[in-house]
């Protein structure tokens, strides 16, 4: 009795194809628009964007990518250093918290971010007190609004190496807790750490609901302005952004290996 | 060897307690361990040693007592202060550095010169034999030799002491046996006070100065490996270190008579009836005049260098006898045997339990 099934060569192909083609159709569809124009096809909505007659109408756009840069950079870091310690430490030393921690870092995705918002308001209101209104204090609810994603990619990670074990290893051979954490448990809880950062990064560029209803300008916002007038070259940024989170992966990707190649030779 | 040796430090506990939320797993340990000794806590699993093992590296909090690191009182003291190798019984080399990386790394943690670090490393590979395997990292190392790998990198600080947590327990047989002779020779090299914790007592008596038997959170007896074997000081001792038969027998005077031969006895005196332990090797075919019991035989047992016999007695209680391999016995057969006047440990016969609940 055959007890699995294991798809041939032909079958494997066919189903490449077909879930290539549902990716990559959408995709092509939205390059071939931004090329076209009255009569055909030309390059003239990508030269617009260089275009000074222009520049008034596309200069929202400009400022919500930078604010979306920023914030994306903010929300790594607060993945990074506040985010993934916590974990390190409710996984080593209050073991019975994790159940608990998985619920709240859990939540976000259950709220409608519309909901969130009503909370967030007055607590912006402190925010915007003591670090003045700049969109970049987004992160903030950022930070909260990607937990579910980050913890995900770094719990897996924590689950796949023996944490206890190698802590205390380190620990007996005189490794301070900073140390731990710097010289043991990041290099071997990389890819977790990629992983969460990455889609971080990815939910951070497609958020549209709280920037829009805490008054921010971030990418989407600033698409959805400027679609009202061209939305052509609304169509142009958000493939760029596509571009640039495929980028992203690829450079990110690129450090880590650079990272450990020269530790290999140290 | 270059390997520089730090003066071995004396390890102390002195009433050394430890809870576990209500439970409470130590109770008032005391044990004291010359400088350059090996001493193993011994013991069946849940009896407190590797708990008494973390405390020492400080890896669990006293919940009270004092030890003693070179006379020193580490209570306070954080594990990566506290100067010590320690060897686990999960494998943890760091997954992401070499074998040669994982040895540095302590050195690294003491702001060792790095010219230094890299000889003293190397030199600590080659003590454990895997000068060669520096580069490879531990997936592609086997388990003994991440053990090893994992000895080096304990020992290349000349730690004051080392720990040792069931580091051979993951090993097959074969492997264990070797590494554990490579562990005792070069902790003898070396001159480094070793604490090594084992639920294996033969592994404990091979390698050991002194083995402390723990149960239940407390020492059952410290002593030389002969001194175990040859005058357990309770029956849990007796119990656990070799191998035994339980007898039946009924204590007259200053001796134990099982089936009519008298035993000499160890430990305070008792009286009436009890059990003793009976080593293999003391039990013989009885020559003419011998006091003498009659038994069956039911299994018998080839082991290389002696064969192993189980006998059943006429009062069905079973015994074993250790013989030379010349000596076979067929199954069934009926024997006369005796044992030597060697002295034995005794136990109480625990008297039936006569509460009957009040509900039946």
């Amino acid at each position: 009795m055959k007890t699995s099934f294991v798809p041939g060569r032909a079958t494997r192909w066919i189903i490449a194809v077909i879930v290539g083609a549902f990716v990559l159709i959408p995709l092509l569809a939205t390059l071939e628009y931004t090329f076209r124009d009255r009569t055909g096809h030309s390059f003239a909505h990508w030269a617009a964007i260089a275009d000074p007659a222009k520049a008034s109408v596309y200069k929202p756009l400009w400022t919500g990518l930078t604010n979306s840069l920023i914030l994306a950079a903010v929300t790594i870091v607060i993945v990074l250093v506040l985010v993934a310690p916590t974990m390190i430490l409710v996984n080593l030393r209050f073991p019975k918290l994790r159940r608990v921690f998985e619920f709240v870092a859990l939540l976000p995705i259950t709220i409608p971010a519309i909901v969130l918002v009503v909370g967030l308001a007055p607590v912006y209101r402190v925010v915007g007190h003591l670090f003045g209104t700049g969109a970049w204090t987004l992160a903030f609810a950022y930070g909260i609004l990607v937990l579910p994603f980050s913890t995900r990619a770094i719990q897996a990670n924590i689950d796949a190496i023996s944490l206890t074990t190698l802590t205390e290893a380190a620990r007996s051979l005189g490794a301070s807790w900073f140390g731990v954490i710097w010289r043991v448990l990041a290099p071997n809880l990389r890819g977790g750490l990629l992983a969460g950062s990455l889609i971080s990064v990815a939910v951070v560029l497609g958020e549209y609901t709280l920037a829009s209803l805490l008054a921010r300008q971030n990418l989407q916002t600033a698409l959805v302005i400027v679609n009202q007038s061209d939305a052509w070259v609304a169509v142009i940024f958000s493939l760029l952004a596509l571009a640039f989170c495929f980028l992203l992966l690829l450079v990110i990707g690129r450090v880590g290996r650079v990272g450990s190649s020269r530790k290999e030779q140290a | 060897m270059t390997t520089e040796v730090r003066q071995a430090a004396a390890v102390a506990l002195k009433g050394v307690v430890k809870d576990f939320g209500t439970t409470r797993v130590l109770h008032g340990l005391n044990l004291t361990i010359a400088p350059g000794e090996f001493v193993s806590l011994l013991g069946p699993s849940g009896c407190g040693k590797t708990t008494a093992l973390r405390l020492i590296a400080g890896l669990e909090q006293l919940t009270d007592g004092v030890i003693e690191l070179g006379g020193v009182d580490v209570s306070g003291t954080p594990t990566n202060k506290r100067d010590i190798g320690m060897v686990f019984q999960a494998y943890s080399l760091f997954p992401h550095l070499t074998a040669l990386q994982n040895t540095l790394f302590g050195l690294q943690m003491r702001k060792t010169p790095a010219a230094e670090a890299r000889q003293r490393a190397a030199e600590a590979l080659e003590l454990v034999g895997l000068a060669d395997l520096g580069d490879r990292y531990p997936y592609s190392l086997s388990g003994g030799q991440q053990q090893r790998v994992a000895l080096a990198r304990a020992l290349v600080t000349s730690p004051r002491v080392l720990l040792l947590d069931e580091p051979l327990s993951a090993l097959d047989a074969q492997v264990r046996l070797q590494l554990r002779l490579q562990i005792r020779r070069i902790q003898q090299t070396l001159g480094i006070t070793t604490v090594f914790v084992t639920h294996d007592q033969e592994e404990a008596l091979a390698i050991s100065d002194r083995v402390a038997v723990m149960n239940a959170g407390h020492i059952e007896q410290i002593g030389t490996p002969e001194e175990l074997y040859l005058t357990p000081a309770t029956p849990v001792v007796a119990a656990f270190v070799g191998m035994s038969s339980l007898v039946r027998a009924v204590i007259r005077g200053d001796q134990a008579w099982a089936w009519d031969i008298p035993l000499p006895v160890l430990g305070p005196p008792t009286t009436g009836d009890c059990e003793v332990f009976v080593r293999p090797e003391h039990v013989h075919v009885a020559g003419a005049g011998d006091p003498r019991f009659e038994a069956v035989v039911e299994t018998s047992t080839f082991l290389g260098s002696m064969r192993r016999t189980l006998f059943r007695t006429d009062d069905d209680q079973l015994i074993t006898m250790q013989h030379d391999v010349s000596e076979t016995f067929t199954i069934g057969t009926r024997v006369a045997l005796t044992i030597a006047p060697v002295p034995v440990a005794v136990r109480r016969v625990k008297t039936r339990c006569a509460t009957v609940r009040a509900s039946d």
